[in-house]
């Protein structure tokens, strides 16, 4: 099945991103295609380049490029949602790119199933 | 129809907005600090108990482990790992998410 | 806008559920930015308010004070995006106070069962 994800909230402050990171892979190792992340709202930080945990903590913007590259998930990052908060080309981590909120609608049109993590 | 609730239910009106909306013959699924709803002597989990009549209560087991609630939540309710989270929205053609 | 069209003929069925409050949070608003992207794909949106989101529909804003863009007249305006399914949850609007003479749009009020029942039919719910 395909499955489109939506996350609403930006690392480490909520545990959106993680749960979502976990679903994503335990439904590649179902078999399952994620076709998109969209990354909205506080969201659009998990795609920020300039993230440096203490070397104790999860990696979680890490975790999300690599899973992308590793599985060819389109990981999309709101332009609006990400203009207003400092997210550009010039410090989004490999792997993101940033587009519309189109982008949204249409991963809701061609996946099977969309589902939101959020706070 | 599976209706997935994130908040606590002391914090947040989520869990009783799912209630109230939630059709018989759905599932809900506690996750993060929804899963506070499921533990035992909660005024949460008398609502939940209720509701479970005619729904299918889910909770993800990962979740509860980490808030050291294991060994307290309430009969009714079905664990599930992430695989089993994957398998509920999968299984249902629409979800929605109690924020 | 770079937003690509859909393969033809594919109508899927929408809802945008709206429960938060206007300008206390920011949901409100790229929940709107949301449903009129929507609008441009054609397929079959429905506006749901409940819960704190009851208030997005609040007649009389006036956000001067706070200095922040007020958003409310867009919500008139969905008409000419064809976005013409706005429906209120009657729970949430009676135990904040309000009636539909204070909803700046007209709207269709349903009970939580007719929410429930029209949230089931859907292919995708985005919650805000």
């Amino acid at each position: 099945m395909k499955i489109a994800l939506m996350i609403n909230e930006g690392p480490y402050t909520h545990q959106a991103a993680d749960t979502a990171w976990l679903f994503a892979r335990a439904a590649i190792a179902a078999g399952h295609q994620i076709s998109r992340v969209f990354f909205y709202h506080d969201g659009v930080n998990v795609a920020s380049r300039l993230t440096e945990p203490p070397q104790d903590d999860r990696h979680i913007v890490n975790r999300w490029t690599k899973l992308g590259q590793d599985n060819k998930i389109d990981l999309v990052v709101c332009v609006a949602a990400a203009l207003r908060r400092g997210i550009k080309d010039e410090n989004l981590a490999p792997g993101f790119r940033i587009s519309g909120l189109g982008q949204l609608v249409d991963a809701g049109i061609k996946a099977d199933r969309l589902v939101v993590f959020g706070d | 129809m599976l209706h997935i609730v994130t908040k606590s239910p002391y914090e947040k009106n989520a869990l009783d907005s799912c209630l109230r909306v939630a059709q018989a013959g759905n599932a809900v699924l506690l996750i993060e600090d929804g899963v506070y709803a499921a533990v035992r002597g909660g005024n949460a989990a008398e609502k939940l108990q209720k509701a479970a009549a005619s729904l299918k209560l889910y909770a993800l087991a990962p979740d509860i482990e980490a808030r050291g609630m294991k060994e307290r939540v309430i009969d009714g309710v079905t664990l599930v790992d992430y695989a089993g989270f994957v398998e509920l929205v999968t299984s249902h053609p629409t979800n929605q998410s109690w924020l | 806008m770079e937003e690509e069209q859909t393969s033809a003929g594919k109508v899927k069925k929408f809802m945008m559920l709206n429960r938060k409050a206007p300008y206390g949070t920011v949901y409100a608003l790229e929940s709107l930015e949301v449903v009129l992207i929507s609008a441009t794909f054609d397929q079959d949106v429905s506006l749901v308010f409940m819960d704190d989101g009851v208030y997005q529909l609040a007649k009389g804003q006036n956000t001067k004070g706070i200095e922040t863009k007020n958003f409310s007249p867009t919500y008139r305006a969905l008409e000419g995006y064809d976005v013409e399914k706005l429906y209120v949850e009657r729970e949430s609007m009676d135990a904040r106070g309000l009636t539909e003479a204070d909803l700046l749009v007209p709207v269709e009020v349903l009970s939580s069962a007719e929410v429930g029942k029209l949230m089931a039919e859907q292919d995708v719910v985005l919650s805000f």
